[in-house]
C-alpha cells in the first residue's frame, strides 16, 4: 500500500508542474503585449520602460517562469494589477467561499443523488425508476447558470424569499454561520446540485442494478439474509465508487462555478477569474488558475489513495 | 463486446443500430425536436417573421403574445421568435462543431497512441493527463479568456476541451483490440499498420468514441452557450442563446418569462441530444 501512495505522489508531481506552467503561459496565448493592459496607449517610454521592469515584464519568459514558481512557493503570487492587493490574499478569500458553495452544493448533491440512485436500482422499471432517471436526466442536461435565473425570479423576484445576490447583507462578503447567511447560500447551492445529484443518481441506480444481479447477493439472499443487512453489503460495494464521483465532482464544481457565481455575484473564485479576464490582470489570473488547479489536483490524488482504502474488493493490501 | 462490427458487416451493422433506435421512442422524440431546431435555425432567413437586428426603441420588452410578436420583443426592441430562430445557429454550431473537430482529433491520436503503444503511447497520453488536471469548465474559461472573445476562439477552447476525454475511449478500445488474434494474424500476413487500423482497427473503436461523443455534445450545448453568458463567446448584437440570456438579465424583474426563453431553447436541446445518446447508446448495445 504505502508503495503505492509513493508511486501515486510520484506521478503527481510532474502533472503539478506542468500545470504550473500552463496557468502560467496561457496569458501568453493572447494577442497583444500584456502590459495594454496596465499602461494607457499613449504613455511614454520611460513610464512603459519603469513599469517592465516593475512588473518583471523586461526578463526573458522562462525566467519570468522561473521567478514566478520560486515566489509562488513561498507564498507570494504577485500583486493584482485591478485592485492592487497580493494575489494571494484575493485568491484565498474567493476560494474558501468558492470552497464551501462547492462543498455544500456536492454534499446535497450526493445525498439526494444515493437516495434516488438506490430507489431507481432496487425498483428497476416502476414509477419511483421513471421519476429519478428523469430528474438525473434533467440534472446533466439543464444549463444551471440558466436554472440560477429561473429559481432567482421564482423565489427572490416573485416569491421574495430569498435573497437574489451577494454573500450575506448589506453586501459584506465576511462569512458566518448563521441564519441571515445561510439564506444567501440556499439559491446557489442547490443550483449547483442539481449537476452532482444527475451525474450520483446515474452512477449509483447503474452500481445497485449490477450489484443485485451478482451471485454473491443472490447467494446472500438464499441464505436468508435481511434486505437491511443486503443493503449493506451493497452499501460497501458502491462506497468507494461513490466517493470517487464526489471528490471529482467538488473538484469541477470548484471549477465550474464560475458561471453560476456569475448569476448570484458570489464572490468566489468564478467572479475573480471573470475580473481578472476582462481588466486582463494577469497576476491575477495566472494565480487563481494555479490555485484552483492544485486543489483539483490534490482531490484527485486524495481520490485515488483513499479509494483502495475502503474498497472490500481490493484486499487490505 | 462489440461482436458484428467487423468492417465488412458494417454497414448491416449500422442497419441494425438504426431499427433499434426506432423502438426507442424517447430518442426518435428528441430526434425529432432537434430536427425542427435545426431547420429552423438553418431556413431562419426564410421562416422568421422579422428582421433580426431591427431595433426599436418604443417597442422594447413587449409582453409574449404581443400582436405581431408572438414572443414579444427584447431589451432593445427586436423580435424575441426571430432572435431565437436566428440564435439556434450560431448555438447549434457551437455545440456540435467542437465535439465532431475533437471526434476526427481525438480518435486518430487515440488510434496512433493505442495502435503503436510503447513510447508514442506514453507521450500521447501523459501530455493529455495534464488536460485532465483541469476541470474542464476552467479550461474552456481559461483558453477563451486567454485568447479574448469570440467564435472561434471558442471553438478552439471547447475542442481543446474534449480531445483528450475522447482520446482516452479511442486508446483503451484500440488497446483492447490490438491484442485480439485476427489483428495479429493481419500482421502476420503482412499487412501495413495502416490498411490494418484502416480494415480490423477503425469498425470496433468508431462505434464506443461516436457513441461517447454524442454524449459530449449536450455539455457542449451547455458550455458554449455558457461561454457566451459570460461575454466570451459570440460578440453582441450577434443573436446567440447564451448571449441573449446574458443581455436580458436587466428584464428579469420587469419581464420574467422572456428574459427566461433563451435558456429554455439552450435546456431543451441540450436535453434532446442527451436522449438521443442514450438511445444511440442502448441501441449499439454499448455500456457507457
Amino acid at each position: 500500500m504505502l508503495v503505492y501512495v509513493l508511486k501515486r505522489l510520484l506521478y503527481a508531481l510532474p502533472i503539478a508542474l506542468s500545470v504550473t506552467v500552463i496557468s502560467f503561459m496561457l496569458v501568453y496565448l493572447a494577442p497583444g503585449d500584456p502590459l495594454n493592459a496596465i499602461a494607457p496607449a499613449d504613455a511614454p517610454v520611460e513610464v512603459i520602460e519603469a513599469l517592465k521592469i516593475a512588473y518583471g515584464l523586461d526578463k526573458p519568459v522562462p525566467v519570468q517562469y522561473a521567478l514566478w514558481v520560486w515566489r509562488a512557493l513561498h507564498g507570494d503570487l504577485g500583486t493584482s494589477i485591478a485592485s492592487g492587493r497580493a494575489v494571494l490574499t484575493e485568491v484565498m478569500g474567493a476560494v474558501s467561499n468558492t470552497f464551501m458553495l462547492a462543498t455544500i452544493a456536492s454534499i446535497i448533491g450526493v445525498c439526494v443523488g444515493c437516495v434516488l440512485g438506490s430507489l431507481a436500482g432496487y425498483q428497476r422499471g416502476t414509477w419511483i425508476d421513471k421519476i429519478a432517471t428523469t430528474l438525473s436526466v434533467i440534472g446533466v442536461s439543464i444549463p444551471h447558470y440558466w436554472l440560477g435565473l429561473v429559481l432567482t425570479i421564482v423565489f427572490s423576484i416573485t416569491l421574495g424569499w430569498l435573497p437574489a445576490m451577494g454573500a450575506g447583507p448589506g453586501g459584506s462578503s465576511e462569512w458566518a454561520w448563521d441564519i441571515e447567511h445561510i439564506r444567501f447560500l440556499v439559491l446557489p447551492a442547490v443550483t449547483l446540485c442539481v449537476i452532482p445529484m444527475g451525474i450520483i443518481t446515474r452512477t449509483v441506480r447503474a452500481l445497485v442494478a449490477e450489484m443485485l444481479e451478482q451471485e454473491f447477493v443472490i447467494a446472500l439472499r438464499a441464505r436468508g439474509l435481511s434486505n437491511k443487512t443486503l443493503f449493506m453489503h451493497i452499501a460497501k460495494n458502491t462506497a468507494p465508487t461513490v466517493l470517487a464521483v464526489t471528490g471529482l465532482q467538488i473538484g469541477y464544481l470548484m471549477g465550474g462555478s464560475i458561471l453560476v457565481e456569475t448569476v448570484f455575484a458570489w464572490p468566489g473564485t468564478g467572479f475573480l477569474l471573470n475580473t481578472a479576464i476582462f481588466q486582463r490582470d494577469i497576476p491575477l489570473l495566472q494565480g487563481t488558475l494555479l490555485v484552483l488547479c492544485m486543489i483539483f489536483v490534490v482531490l484527485n490524488l486524495l481520490v485515488d489513495i483513499v479509494q483502495p482504502l475502503i474498497d472490500p474488493r481490493m484486499g487490505r493490501v | 463486446m462489440t461482436e458484428g462490427t467487423h468492417s465488412s458487416k458494417s454497414m448491416g451493422y449500422w442497419q441494425v443500430v438504426l431499427r433499434q433506435l426506432k423502438h426507442e421512442p424517447l430518442a426518435l422524440i428528441s430526434a425529432g425536436v432537434l430536427m425542427i431546431l435545426i431547420i429552423a435555425a438553418i431556413f431562419a432567413p426564410w421562416l422568421a417573421p422579422a428582421d433580426p437586428f431591427k431595433a426599436s426603441m418604443l417597442k422594447r420588452l413587449l409582453p409574449i403574445g404581443s400582436q405581431g410578436y408572438l414572443l414579444g420583443t427584447d431589451e432593445l426592441g427586436r423580435d424575441m421568435l426571430t432572435r431565437l430562430m436566428y440564435g439556434g445557429r450560431l448555438s447549434l454550431v457551437m455545440g456540435i462543431v467542437p465535439v465532431f473537430s475533437a471526434f476526427c482529433i481525438g480518435t486518430t491520436l487515440g488510434l496512433l497512441a493505442g495502435y503503436l503503444g510503447g513510447r508514442v503511447n506514453m507521450v500521447i497520453m501523459r501530455t493529455l493527463d495534464i488536460f485532465y488536471a483541469f476541470p474542464s469548465v476552467l479550461l474552456a474559461v481559461a483558453i477563451s479568456g486567454a485568447l479574448g472573445p469570440g467564435l472561434s476562439n471558442s471553438l478552439i477552447a471547447l475542442t481543446l476541451v474534449f480531445i483528450p476525454q475522447i482520446v482516452r475511449v479511442a486508446e483503451s478500445v484500440t488497446t483492447q483490440v490490438r491484442q485480439l488474434d485476427y489483428i495479429e494474424a493481419a500482421r502476420m500476413s503482412g499487412a501495413s499498420a495502416f490498411s490494418i487500423i484502416r480494415v480490423h482497427v477503425l469498425g470496433n473503436v468508431l462505434g464506443p468514441v461516436f457513441v461517447y461523443a454524442t454524449g459530449l455534445l449536450s455539455v457542449s450545448m451547455i458550455l458554449a452557450s455558457g461561454l457566451s453568458f459570460l461575454g466570451l463567446g459570440v460578440k453582441p448584437p450577434e443573436p446567440e442563446w447564451g448571449l441573449m440570456l446574458n443581455t436580458l438579465r436587466s428584464a428579469i424583474y420587469s419581464k420574467p418569462f422572456i428574459a427566461a426563453l433563451p435558456g429554455a431553447f439552450i435546456f431543451l436541446t441540450s436535453i434532446a441530444f442527451n436522449l438521443l445518446a442514450d438511445g444511440v447508446r442502448s441501441a449499439m448495445d454499448i455500456k457507457k
